[in-house]
C-alpha cells in the first residue's frame, strides 16, 4: 500500500507491504538517514521525530498508521540552511561526540525549548530522560541547552 | 623534552583552545554518514544465523531450505570457508563460522545474502540446525580448576616470608559490562571486480582487521582494503572483528556488495564485553600505615574465545596494586576460557576490575588502621622516582598521584540536599523515597593505568601531511570514534605550522600505514605525536625550500615578506611529509612479571557524593568531582567531555549496568533491561585538570580517556559504603545488596 | 498488509467483522516492539489512532486511547504520578491506558491504580458492551478476558475516588525503567484504605489483609504501620527474575506501601 507522509513540509510517498515502522520507512525507503536506529524498543530516543506535533520514537510508529500525518525529522530542524540555535549550541558546548544520539537530542531538545523556553535543570533532564547518550555523560548537552536559556532571559 | 618551535603561535584554533568539532555540523543536522547509513548499487543484504545455546554440538546443519528461497544468493557455513578458518587479533582461535561446536550464546552458525533484509532474515531462520546440548562451563573458578587458561600473567616481587601486622582479606566481583555504543554494528563489503574487496565497518584498528581478513579470505594484502566509517561510539567494542569477515565472504561469493545492519540484540551478541572478574585479595600493612604486602588471585572471564584477553589480564595484574608503594607483591592473574560470551576490550581494559578491588581494599586497610583513607593513600602514593609495585620499573615520567588526591580533597563538597523534588531523590520519578529516608555518603578512589601498548609491543603510528593550495591534509589510520581525534590532530598541525585550514582524512589500509589501535589511551600521544613530527618535517622542508622563516595561512614568509602563497607553493611541487612515530618502547615481562613493561602511566581521583535510601537500597549519585592527570589539555572542552562520559560509564558499572549471563545465556540483550544511565541519573561532574607535561606527548599531552572510568566506580561504591556501612564487594551494587 | 484507520467505533467493528484477527493498534509501544523483533506480523491492522470514543476522558471514564501524556495532568494524585513514570516522554506521548490493560503485564504501571480504586473495564464489540471488574478482566500474566471481536473501550472509575491516593514504583534508574515493584494506595475520609501491588505477582494484586487491618485505624501508630507493611509484604507473590529477586520484591513492596500510605495520611 502507498503511505503518504508530509516530511519536513514535503509530501513523500512510500510503498509499504509489511507493518514496518516509520523509522524503517524514513531510513530505508525515503533515505532520510538522520533519524537513527539504535534499539527499536523505544528505550533510547535515537529515532525521535515529531509526529503530528508529538515527540515520539519513530521505531514504535507503524508507518502505515502515519499516513497523511506531518513528520519532522532532524533534517527539518535547521531552516533555510541556518542551524537551529540548539544545533549550534550542541557543537559549541561539547554536546556532540560520536553523534549517534545527537539527531534524537536535537529533535527532543528543540521540542522542549518550543514548549518551555526557560526549563529548569530538572525539567531539562526529565524531558530528555528518554534520550540515551553513551559518550558525553550529558554534561555538554545540558550546558548547550542552558546557554540558550540565558540568551532568552537577557 | 624536545624543544618545540611553535611558529604558529598566533594561529587560531590551535592547541590549548576548546575548538569545536569539525564534524559537528553534519552530526547535528543528521548528515554524518555512519556505518549503518552506507548503501551501494545492486547491494544484497546479509544476515547471520546465531546459536541460541551456550554450548552444544551441531548435529545437523542443512542450508538447502534457505538456498531454495527466492531472492537468496548465498548461504555459507564453516565448510565453505576459503582459507584460514579462525580469526583473532592475538590468538587466532575464533572460528569464522561455527566449527561444529557452539561455544557461546550468539555464535554464528551460517551467513546468508539475499535481495532484501526480510528475505535474508527469513532465509537465515530457514536453515535447519539441530544441537546436542553440552554442559556449559560458566564459572571462572571451575574454569581454573579445569585449566581452561587463555593466559596466566603474574607479578612476583619481594619476599614471600614477609608479613604485615594488619591483614585485610576479601573477594571482589565485577559483573559483565557492555560498551553499549549507541550505534549498532553495521557495514558493507564491496567486491572490486578483480577478486579483491573493500570493506567498511566498525573498527578501532583497520590494519589489524586487515591482517585477519587477508588470512581468512585467502587474498593478497593488496586485494583487501579496510575503510573506516562513521562510528556510533566504540569504547572497546570495535577492537575485535564483528561482521567484517562475514561481509567479505558473502561479497566475494556473490560478486555483489553486501550490507549487514544489526539490531540491538544482535549487537549485544556480536561484540566483546568487559570481562566479569572474581578477585581474591589480601593486603598487609604495618601499624604505621605502610603497605607491606599484597597477594591477589585475579580470575577474568574471557568467554569462549581469546580476543584481547591476553592483554587485558596483563593489565589487570599490572595495576592490581594501584599507584602505591608496596615491596612485596604476589599476583596471579588468569584469563579463563568459558562458555560465556567472549570478553575483550572496554575502556579501562583490566584496570577497571582491579581498580575496584584494590581501592576497596585500600579503604578497608585504612579503616583497620584507624587512618583517614586519603592519608593512607597519600602515605603510600608513588610518583616519579618510585617503582611500580607490580613490575619493579622506575617511574620516570610525571605521575601526580599525590596531586590528584589532594586536589579532589580540596574541592568544595555540595551542600546538604533539602529538595523534595523527586528528581533529586533516590528512586527518582518513581516517588519511592522521602527526604527523611535519605542518608548521604562520600567516597574517594584513585584510578591508575598505563598509556599506549605495553609488554614490548612494537607500538607505532603513521601520519602523512600534504600541503594543499588552501592548507594541509592530514592522512591517518587513527579512528574517530567520537572522542575528538579529528579535532586534536588538526589543532596540533595548526600550532606547528601556523596554517589554519587543516583537514583530517581518515584513510583506508591501502593509503597509509597503521596508526595502531584507537584504544589504550594512546592516540593523542601516538597519532598526535606522528602528526606533530610530520608537521614539523613539512614546515622545515618548506622553510628550507623557500628560504622562509615563518609560515601562516597566507604562505611562506621571510621576515615580513611573503615569499610564496600556498597555491604558489603547490604549483612549484608537491610538499608532503610522512612519519612513522614510535614511543620509547617497553620490555616483555620476565618469568616473575618484572621489567619495564609499560611506557607511561596516568592517574586520576574521584570523589563521589551519594544519597542512599538504605531501606530500599536505592542510590542517587548527587555529585562527582574529579582530578585528572592529563599532561596538557590540547582541547579542554574535549578533555572535559571525555572525563564526563567516562565517569558516567563508571557510575553505570557502579549502580546499574550488568549484562546478566545465566548459564551462558544473556538474559537482557536490550535497552529495556540493560540499563544505561539516563539524563536524570547524571550528576554534575566537576573536574580539575592536573597539567604536568609529558616528555613525549605532543605539547606535553598525555592520554587520559580511560582513567575517569577506572576511579569513578570505586568512588561511588565507597560513598555507598560510607552511607550504609555495607561491605559491597560486587558491582554493580544492586538494591538488594544494600537493603537485604 | 492492510490497514484501516476508522474514525469511530462503528468503523472499527465493521473492520473487525471483515478481519477478526486484525491487530488493534493504539500507541504501538508494545505491539511495535514485537513487530520490530519479527515476533508479530499482522496481515490486517486496525488503527485506533482516530477513534474518537477511545479518547474520551470524562471524569470517571478514561477512554482506552487516552495517553499517559494527558493523564500526567490528572488531578487524581496517583494517576498523575504513575503516568509520569511510564517509559519516557516519547512513550507517554503515544502510550495509552488501553495498552496497559491489553498487554496485562503484571508490571503495567497503570494497573495498580485501577485495582486500588476498583475500576471496571468496559469492553465493546459489534454486538454490544460488557463491563467487568478489573480483577475479572486481568486473568493472569499477560492474559485478560478480551474475546475475539472485542476491544477495550476504557476504564470506569468509581463515582468518588478516595481523596488521598499515592503511587510509587521501584526501578534501578531515576527514570525510564520497568517496575521491579509498585504500589498504589488510596485512603478516603473514613479511613478506608486500599492497596494494590504491581510486579509482585502473576497479575496486579490487592493486599486485602493489610487494607482491612489499617482501615480500622483512624490515626495509625508506628506499630500499626509496621504491621501494615508486614502484611503487604506477606500478601505479595513475587518471583525472582532478571530484574530482581523474590526476597527483595517482597520486602520492597511493603516499604513502598507504607510510604505511600504515609503520603496519604500526611
Amino acid at each position: 500500500m502507498n503511505v503518504r507522509l508530509i516530511v519536513n513540509g514535503e509530501v513523500l510517498n512510500a510503498e509499504v507491504t509489511t507493518p514496518i515502522s516509520l523509522l524503517k520507512v524514513l531510513r530505508d525507503e525515503l533515505h532520510l538517514l538522520g533519524t537513527k536506529d539504535a534499539c527499536e524498543q523505544g528505550e533510547c530516543g535515537s529515532c525521535s521525530v515529531l509526529l503530528d506535533g508529538d515527540l515520539v520514537c519513530s521505531c514504535l510508529v507503524m508507518a502505515a498508521d502515519a499516513h497523511d500525518l506531518p513528520v519532522t525529522t532532524v533534517e527539518g530542524i535547521a531552516s533555510d540552511g541556518e542551524l537551529h540555535p540548539l544545533q549550534q549550541a550542541l557543537i559549541d558546548h561539547g554536546g556532540v561526540q560520536c553523534g549517534f544520539c545527537t539527531p534524537g537530542f536535537v529533535v527532543a531538545g528543540a521540542d522542549l525549548l518550543e514548549r518551555n523556553p526557560s526549563p529548569t535543570s530538572g525539567e531539562i533532564r526529565e524531558a530528555l530522560s528518554g534520550n540515551l547518550c553513551r559518550c558525553t555523560g550529558y554534561g555538554g548537552i545540558e550546558r548547550a541547552i542552558q546557554s540558550l536559556i540565558e540568551v532568552e532571559e537577557r | 623534552m624536545t624543544a618545540r618551535t611553535q611558529t604558529g603561535s598566533k594561529v587560531r584554533k590551535g592547541v590549548g583552545e576548546s575548538v569545536p568539532r569539525p564534524d559537528g555540523i553534519p552530526k547535528v543536522t543528521g548528515h554524518f554518514a555512519y556505518a549503518s547509513d552506507l548503501y551501494a548499487q545492486d547491494m544484497l543484504w546479509g544476515a547471520a544465523r546465531r546459536a541460541p545455546v551456550a554450548h552444544a554440538g551441531v548435529t545437523h546443519l542443512d542450508v538447502a531450505p534457505a538456498l531454495a528461497m527466492a531472492g537468496v544468493h548465498a548461504v555459507l557455513t564453516y565448510d565453505d570457508l576459503p582459507a584460514k578458518r579462525f580469526q583473532g587479533q592475538i590468538i587466532t582461535d575464533q572460528p569464522v563460522l561455527a566449527d561444529g561446536t557452539i561455544r557461546y550464546w550468539g555464535e554464528v552458525v551460517a551467513i546468508v545474502a539475499a535481495d532484501d533484509p526480510t528475505t535474508a532474515a527469513e532465509a537465515a531462520q530457514a536453515i535447519e540446525v539441530a544441537y546436542e546440548p553440552l554442559d556449559p562451563l560458566t564459572d571462572v573458578d571451575e574454569a581454573l580448576a579445569r585449566d581452561e587458561v587463555l593466559r596466566k600473567a603474574v607479578s612476583y616481587r619481594g619476599d614471600r616470608e614477609v608479613h604485615g601486622e594488619v591483614v585485610v582479606e576479601a573477594t571482589y566481583e565485577t559483573a559483565t559490562q557492555d560498551q553499549a555504543p549507541l550505534g549498532n554494528e553495521a557495514g558493507i563489503a564491496v567486491p572490486d571486480g578483480a577478486g579483491g574487496v573493500d570493506v567498511y565497518g566498525p573498527t578501532q584498528w583497520t590494519h589489524v582487521d586487515h591482517e585477519q581478513l587477508v588470512d581468512c579470505l585467502g587474498l593478497r594484502p593488496e586485494e583487501v582494503r579496510v575503510h573506516p566509517t562513521g562510528l556510533g561510539g566504540a569504547f572497546g567494542a570495535r577492537e575485535d572483528l564483528s561482521l567484517q569477515t562475514h561481509l567479505c565472504l558473502l561479497a566475494l561469493r556473490t560478486g555483489r556488495p553486501v550490507r549487514m545492519v544489526f539490531g540491538r540484540e544482535e549487537s549485544f551478541a556480536a561484540h566483546v564485553k568487559r570481562h566479569a572478574a572474581r578477585m581474591y585479595y589480601r593486603h598487609e600493612a604495618d601499624r604505621a600505615g605502610n603497605l607491606i604486602r599484597v597477594d591477589a588471585k585475579l580470575l577474568l572471564d574471557g568467554g569462549a574465545y581469546s580476543m584481547t584477553s591476553p592483554a587485558v589480564v596483563a593489565n589487570a595484574v599490572g595495576f592490581a596494586v594501584g599507584p602505591y608503594r608496596c615491596p612485596n607483591v604476589f599476583v596471579d592473574g588468569y584469563a579463563l576460557r568459558t562458555n560465556n560470551p567472549p570478553s575483550g576490550a572496554m575502556r579501562g581494559f583490566g584496570a577497571v576490575q582491579t581498580g575496584f578491588a584494590v581501592e576497596s581494599q585500600m579503604d578497608r586497610v585504612a579503616a583497620e588502621l584507624g587512618m583517614d583513607p586519603l592519608e593512607f593513600r597519600l602515605k603510600n602514593a608513588i610518583g616519579p622516582g618510585d617503582v611500580l609495585a607490580t613490575t619493579g620499573q622506575l617511574i620516570t615520567e610525571p605521575l601526580p598521584t599525590r596531586e590528584v588526591i589532594e586536589s579532589v580533597r580540596a574541592m568544595p563538597l555540595p551542600d546538604d540536599e533539602t529538595s523534595t523534588d523527586a528528581r533529586e531523590l533516590p528512586g527518582g520519578t518513581g516517588l519511592t523515597t522521602p527526604r527523611s529516608a535519605v542518608v548521604r555518603g562520600v567516597g574517594y578512589a584513585v584510578g591508575f593505568k598505563n598509556l599506549a601498548f605495553s609488554e614490548g609491543f612494537d607500538d607505532y603510528a603513521e601520519a602523512r601531511i600534504t600541503l594543499t593550495p588552501v592548507g594541509l591534509d592530514i592522512h591517518t589510520a587513527a579512528i574517530e570514534v567520537g572522542q575528538g581525534m579529528v579535532t586534536v590532530l588538526e589543532q596540533i598541525a595548526r600550532s606547528v605550522t601556523g596554517i589554519e585550514d587543516v583537514r583530517v582524512i581518515f584513510d583506508d589500509t591501502s593509503q597509509i600505514g597503521s596508526a595502531g589501535s584507537t584504544s589504550a589511551s594512546r592516540q593523542t600521544q601516538m597519532s598526535g605525536g606522528a602528526v606533530l613530527k610530520a608537521a614539523e618535517k613539512l614546515r622545515d622542508e618548506l622553510f628550507e625550500y623557500f628560504g622562509a622563516d615563518a609560515l601562516s595561512s597566507e604562505g611562506m614568509w621571510r621576515g615580513s615578506q611573503l615569499v610564496a602563497s600556498l597555491p604558489e607553493a603547490c604549483l612549484d611541487r608537491d610538499f608532503s611529509a610522512h612519519v612513522r612515530h614510535r614511543h620509547q618502547g617497553s620490555e616483555e615481562p620476565d618469568e616473575n612479571g618484572q621489567g619495564n613493561l609499560h611506557v607511561d602511566f596516568a592517574v586520576s581521583a574521584h570523589r563521589a557524593v551519594v544519597d542512599v535510601d538504605p531501606v530500599l537500597g536505592l542510590v542517587r549519585v548527587v555529585k562527582i568531582d574529579t582530578a585528572q592527570d592529563v599532561g596538557f589539555a590540547l582541547n579542554p572542552m574535549s578533555v572535559i567531555g571525555q572525563i564526563e562520559g567516562g565517569t558516567m560509564q563508571g557510575i553505570g558499572l557502579a549502580v546499574m549496568e550488568e549484562l546478566i549471563v545465566d548459564h551462558g545465556i544473556v538474559r537482557n540483550p536490550n535497552f529495556t533491561d540493560y540499563l544505561l544511565p539516563t539524563f536524570l541519573d547524571a550528576p554534575p561532574i566537576e573536574a580539575v585538570l592536573i597539567e604536568q607535561p609529558s616528555s613525549w606527548g605532543p605539547f606535553g599531552a598525555k592520554g587520559f580517556a580511560e582513567l575517569p572510568t577506572i576511579s569513578s566506580t570505586p568512588a561511588v561504591v565507597a560513598a555507598i559504603r560510607n552511607a550504609t556501612g555495607k561491605a559491597l564487594t560486587r558491582v554493580p551494587v544492586r538494591p538488594e545488596d544494600i537493603a537485604l | 498488509m492492510e490497514i484501516v484507520r476508522p474514525q469511530n467505533l462503528a468503523g472499527v467493528f465493521d473492520a473487525l467483522e471483515l478481519s477478526p484477527d486484525a491487530l488493534l493498534l493504539a500507541g504501538g509501544t508494545d505491539s511495535m516492539v514485537l513487530v520490530n523483533a519479527g515476533a508479530l506480523r499482522p496481515d490486517n491492522v486496525i488503527s485506533l489512532r482516530n477513534v474518537k470514543e477511545l479518547k474520551i476522558w470524562d471524569g470517571g471514564f478514561i477512554g482506552a486511547g487516552v495517553t499517559y501524556a494527558r493523564l500526567e495532568h490528572s488531578d487524581v494524585a496517583a494517576l498523575a504520578e504513575l503516568s509520569r513514570t511510564v517509559g519516557s516522554p516519547q512513550i507517554r506521548a503515544v502510550g495509552t491506558l488501553g495498552g496497559n490493560l491489553g498487554t496485562a503485564s503484571p508490571a503495567g504501571d497503570a494497573l495498580p491504580f485501577l485495582a486500588a480504586v476498583d475500576a471496571a473495564v468496559e469492553l465493546v464489540s459489534g454486538s454490544g458492551s460488557r463491563v467487568m471488574a478489573w480483577d475479572e478482566f486481568l486473568t493472569g500474566p499477560k492474559k485478560n478476558a478480551l474475546e475475539p471481536g472485542e476491544l477495550i473501550l476504557g476504564a470506569h472509575l468509581p463515582d468518588v475516588v478516595p481523596e488521598r491516593t499515592a503511587f510509587a514504583k521501584i526501578g534501578v534508574r531515576q527514570a525510564m525503567v520497568i517496575s521491579i515493584a509498585s504500589v498504589c494506595v488510596t485512603r478516603d475520609r473514613a479511613g478506608i484504605t486500599t492497596v494494590a501491588m504491581g510486579a509482585v505477582g502473576p497479575t496486579v494484586l490487592r493486599a486485602r489483609g493489610a487494607e482491612e487491618m489499617i482501615s480500622g485505624e483512624a490515626a495509625p501508630s508506628e506499630a500499626a504501620l509496621d504491621e501494615f507493611q508486614r502484611l503487604v509484604s506477606e500478601e505479595a507473590r513475587p518471583i525472582t527474575d532478571h530484574r530482581s529477586t523474590e526476597e527483595y520484591r517482597r520486602m520492597a513492596v511493603g516499604v513502598l506501601a507504607r510510604r505511600a500510605l504515609e503520603r496519604c495520611l500526611a
